[in-house]
């Protein structure tokens, strides 16, 4: 049965008392039972409300009714009644939900995802290459696609005519006959002519590295494409050496694709490094073992245990005699270079079986590296 | 990064800096084994031999006739044969290499010998010749041909096979003449004469011009110096007689007639790359031993060897500070004496160094290594036989600052807010066709077209990111996904003045789809029925996706219609800050999307970043927030289509009213047709009110607003009850 403010007749300090408990002691039980957010204001409003709550006829009946000479000490109770209702009613809580394992949801229903769009992987793979070689003090640096053949061969110790020019399938910028042969423009056919528009600009010592679009006349399958992206490495002071190109490129494969590889270096042949090298680390398919789980050979390292990363080599003498004026003479400075392919370590690492893939733009492929 | 489940990519080029300087040839090891007496097994050799730059890359075969698929760098033509990589094995191993004598013994000669005459001693330096006659021509012995065939050669006649086998073993081009059919008994160095022709061993008449190097009897070129022999003195069954050649040409020379002629030989490429100069006699022995001993006859005279100049490399002065210097470590003189005398070097000490440091040594350079002229290319020998591995790895000391590149954070704020926007970041061709250079690039762009393209689709330099976004977006709409959305950041090619340059873009694209689908339900604001309302619609919501990246930049935002032809010219806008035109966006022109048969309309924006590089990021310019309440009112007019949004903005900015700021007017409900005259539309504007000073009274608010009331209604508008 609900409480209802009875009429007060008898004004004694213990009928006060008496009715003053029963009234907080209703409010206590009512609080008690709020279960919900429209309970809790259902009770507020009972005993709140100015229009008529219990404590508004509280004060109209009791202290209206009361006898004259009860009057003071009828307001001081009635006072103290209302600051202990308030606090009672301040405090309700919605108390414990009994019911609330009831109200229940299909958690298996899917989410509401916002879309997100996904990095490139190739531009995320150049990304995280980079940033290894900015914890190790290099500076990003940046050259343009149309080249020219300066840049491209000659000062890269292609001489012109060389046989080694042959192997780079280049694609010429149409109408250059007229010009001279090193001044003649074509698309880069690797990020290396930075090294020398760098350190014309800047003099040693300098650590870059160089992200970068290069092309090749090379039609477009599984495995080639006639535009790719490279990052190319440049180090020159005044004591590099050939372990300390080892040393860092050791300590970048690391970074890269974790402290358990190895790393070994064969000789090959560059025409602006000497000595030059191609560096493998252990396979990050197989682990090194040449075998997949199960015995199967590992494809990817041709059963080797390694994988071939990139190029690199101690700068030749002949590619700084062409940026000698510039600080760089190669008796006083040397440097080591070292050059990758994106894409190719985007496939690896993502395990991507057609290069094609990484330039029709089908969202269905690119949104899976978000 | 994490390992994961990969197929196919075992195709791969190799690593593309700058890829494959190196070319890909069979050797048999167990023909390599001829020469020095090695107790590893095939295996282990592979490895040994990778190891010092000879890379065994692939393994055919078994036993003996097991074969290697060597790569072998273009610097290298030393080590293009069997002698020469035995040479290396012996070096590795220490082991002794079987020297390559070839005792003959020829009749003294009766006649005269063959006379050789050099007209161009810089170009052929050396010509040796050697005459067998009364020999036969017949099939080469078994061994010599299996050898061969092992190499994928195709045996032809003992005496052809020779050169050939000697070429496999040493390294050394020769030819065979059928001396009989030589005019005149002797033989000429030369250029080639205008107008003259020769039809090579491959049966190709060629004109000669006087560019060309020839080697002539007394009347004609009988071969292409170098290159290829002639066709009309070769070899036949009815040989009896033979001319044997084996000259040193001028790699120069020999590279231009090979381009020439289109004409890429195992001679040519050896030569280009320079042969050993004085294996010359040696590999005419070698090919006449063959020749008798197969085919009996008898050899007439020494070799006549022109030696017209002795091509040498000078002797290199080796300093033990520059090997510390370059390769680090701590390689002692003996050390690196030991290594060189195993590879062929012959090392003179030279001075007084006292220490280890300042020691020095002439070294001279074998005939077969004109590869090595530098004293670092000494060095590359030093460091590849002690074996790269063996080097301790260090990291350098560096002195210098890391810099960013200028718009290297406003670039990866750009694509920060593109992803978070939804789009996939896509990468496309940098090429495009003739026709999309026409439609889709800026007026007075001068387009860089390419000299050898791949097709007419990828004929041009791309001037416009929007061809290749267009194409991505077809992609996708091809294989029925219907919501693509896609971005790139990158360069576009112009020529400007004479000068190439290339200037860095931004650009959108998106399928209406896609746009439709991520628009807010409670965004809604043009609710009549009908196609138009719902292009402005999804125009609002692309429209907005570039002004969230434009916020990137700082300045002020203003729009105008002047947009390229590509775009809808009703649908589109231009957008520019601080008065500068920083980019163009819209709905693709219909034209463009019927040409290129696109299944829907999408939306492209191209930002010119180059530009909004230029403005800098936007600096962030805090308000405090508010403390005093805010007040709106809603608005309801009646307007002529002719009147826009801006407009009613702009008329209810002029106002003055400094308790409204511009931001705070804005469109909640439009609604064309029902009650609505045609060419009306109706429109529910609510605008803001606020003091950062105070609560805001009733009757200054009625003040306001009937303010307001009465510019929208100067401004044409009839407002609704």
């Amino acid at each position: 049965m609900a409480y209802t403010v009875p009429k007060l007749t008898d004004y004694t300090a213990a009928a006060l008392e008496s009715a003053a408990n029963e009234c907080i002691g209703a409010c206590k039980s009512e609080a008690a039972a709020v279960h919900n957010d429209a309970e809790l204001k259902s009770f507020r409003d009972r005993w709140m409300a100015r229009k008529n709550g219990i404590l508004t006829q509280i004060n109209d009946q009791w202290l209206k009714g009361a006898p004259r000479d009860a009057k003071r000490e009828a307001g001081i109770r009635v006072n103290e009644l209302k600051a202990r209702i308030t606090e009672h009613v301040e405090s309700a809580q919605i108390a414990d939900h009994d019911n609330a394992s009831e109200e229940r949801v299909d958690i298996t229903l899917p989410g509401v995802r916002r879309a997100m769009g996904a990095e490139h992987p190739i531009i995320k793979t150049s990304h995280e290459i980079v940033a290894v070689f900015q914890k190790l003090g290099y500076s990003v640096a940046e050259g343009p696609v149309v080249e020219t053949d300066y840049y491209n061969f000659e000062a890269l110790n292609f001489p012109p005519n060389h046989p080694a020019r042959d192997t780079q399938d280049t694609l010429f910028i149409a109408n250059q006959q007229s010009k001279a042969q090193r001044e003649r423009l074509l698309l880069r056919t690797h990020t290396s002519p930075v090294q020398i528009r760098t350190m014309e600009k800047m003099r040693p010592p300098i650590r870059i590295v160089i992200p970068g679009t290069v092309h090749r006349n090379d039609p477009p399958d599984a495995s080639h494409s006639p535009m790719f992206h490279q990052i190319e490495g440049l180090a020159v002071d005044t004591n590099i050496t050939f372990g300390d190109l080892k040393g860092t490129l050791d300590h970048a494969m690391k970074s890269l694709f974790g402290s358990s590889v190895k790393t070994h270096f064969r000789p090959s042949f560059f025409p602006f490094t000497e000595p030059s090298a191609e560096l493998y680390v252990t396979c990050f398919i197989c682990g090194g073992s040449g075998k997949r789980e199960g015995g199967a050979p590992c494809r990817p390292c041709k059963q080797t245990g390694w994988i071939e990363v990139l190029g690199c080599g101690m700068v030749d003498p002949n590619v700084f005699e062409f940026v000698k004026d510039n600080g760089y003479d190669p008796k006083k400075v040397s440097g080591f270079a070292f050059g990758m392919g994106v894409d190719r370590l985007a496939m690896l690492k993502y395990g991507v079986d057609d290069l094609q893939l990484f330039f029709q733009g089908d969202v269905r492929f690119l949104e899976q590296f978000g | 990064m994490k390992p994961l489940l990969a197929v196919g990519f075992w195709l791969l080029a190799k690593s593309q800096w700058p890829r494959a300087n190196s070319v890909l040839m069979k050797l048999s090891p167990n023909w390599i084994r001829d020469f020095v007496d090695l107790s590893v097994d095939d295996h282990r050799l592979a490895e040994d031999l990778t190891n010092v730059g000879l890379g065994v890359e692939g393994v055919n075969g078994t036993g003996a006739d097991t074969t290697w698929e060597m790569e072998i760098g273009t610097n290298r033509p030393d080590a293009m044969n069997h002698y020469g990589v035995a040479r290396e094995a012996a070096a590795i191993y220490e082991k002794q290499l079987s020297a390559l004598s070839c005792q003959l013994s020829p009749k003294p000669s009766s006649d005269t010998t063959f006379p050789i005459t050099v007209e161009e001693p810089s170009l052929c330096p050396r010509f040796s010749g050697l005459v067998i006659r009364n020999t036969r021509i017949k099939p080469s012995p078994e061994k010599i041909a299996h050898r061969l065939q092992l190499l994928d050669q195709r045996p032809i006649s003992n005496a052809v096979d020779a050169t050939n086998y000697v070429l496999w073993e040493i390294g050394k081009p020769t030819h065979v003449f059928d001396m009989d059919l030589l005019e005149g008994g002797r033989i000429v160095v030369r250029k080639a004469r205008a107008g003259e022709t020769l039809k090579t061993l491959d049966g190709v008449e060629r004109k000669l011009t006087t560019e060309d190097l020839v080697v002539c009897d007394a009347k004609k070129p009988v071969g292409l110096a170098g290159v290829m022999g002639g066709y009309d003195t070769m070899i036949t069954d009815k040989t009896r007689n033979i001319v044997i050649e084996s000259a040193w040409w001028d790699p120069g020379i020999v590279r231009k007639m090979s381009r020439r002629h289109a004409l890429h030989t195992d001679a040519s490429h050896r030569f280009e790359r320079g042969a050993d100069f004085e294996s010359c006699p040696l590999s005419c022995n070698l090919v006449a031993k063959m020749i008798l001993d197969s085919g009996g006859g008898e050899l007439v005279g020494d070799v006549v060897d022109a030696v017209s100049k002795k091509i040498d490399q000078a002797p290199v002065l080796l300093h033990m500070s520059e090997v510390q210097r370059i390769l680090g470590g701590s390689l002692d003189a003996g050390h690196v004496y030991r290594l060189l005398k195993r590879l062929g070097f012959e090392l003179v000490p030279e001075g007084q160094g006292s220490s280890q440091k300042d020691q020095q040594f002439w070294v001279h350079i074998p005939s077969w290594r004109l590869d090595v002229e530098r004293e670092i290319d000494v060095i590359e020998e030093i460091a590849r036989l002690h074996g790269y591995d063996k080097f301790q790895n260090t990291l350098p000391a560096y002195s210098g600052a890391v810099v960013a590149l200028p718009h290297a954070g406003m670039q990866a704020t750009l694509r920060r807010r593109a992803l978070a926007l939804g789009y996939n970041e896509g990468v496309s061709l940098t090429f495009i066709s003739h026709a999309d250079a026409e439609k889709f690039s800026a007026p007075g762009a001068r387009v860089l077209e390419l000299e050898n393209p791949l097709s007419e689709e990828a004929s041009v330099m791309r001037t416009s990111l929007v061809p290749g976004m267009i194409d991505m977006l077809a992609y996708n709409l091809n294989r029925d996904v219907a919501e693509a959305r896609l971005f790139e950041i990158a360069g576009v090619y112009e020529l400007a003045n004479g000068e190439r340059v290339e200037p860095r873009r931004a650009c959108l694209g998106v399928t209406a789809a896609a746009v439709r689908a991520a628009l807010p339900k409670g965004s809604v604001l043009d609710v009549s029925k009908g196609d138009q309302s719902a292009a402005a619609e999804a125009f609002r919501g692309f429209k907005g996706d570039v002004e969230s990246l434009l916020a990137t930049f700082s300045g002020d935002l203003s729009y105008d219609r002047q947009v390229a032809e590509y775009l809808h010219p009703g649908r589109s806008v231009r957008a520019l800050l601080n008065g500068a035109p920083v980019a163009q966006f819209g709905q693709l022109h219909p034209d463009v999307a019927a040409a290129r048969k696109l299944r829907q309309d999408v939306f492209v924006a191209e930002l010119d970043l180059e530009q909004l590089y230029r403005l800098g990021p936007r600096r962030v310019e805090l308000a405090p927030p508010a403390k005093y309440p805010a007040v709106e009112r809603d608005f309801s007019f009646v307007f002529s289509d002719e009147v826009s949004f801006g407009q009613m903005q702009a008329a209810i900015s002029a106002t003055g009213i400094r308790e409204l700021q511009n931001k705070d007017t804005r469109p909640v409900e439009i609604f064309r047709g029902g009650s609505i005259a045609a060419g009306k539309y109706s429109i529910l504007l609510r605008v803001r009110f606020q003091s950062a000073e105070r609560t805001l009274r009733e009757d200054e608010i009625a003040k306001w607003s009937a303010k307001i009331v009465s510019v929208l209604t100067e401004l044409g508008g009839v407002q609704r009850a």
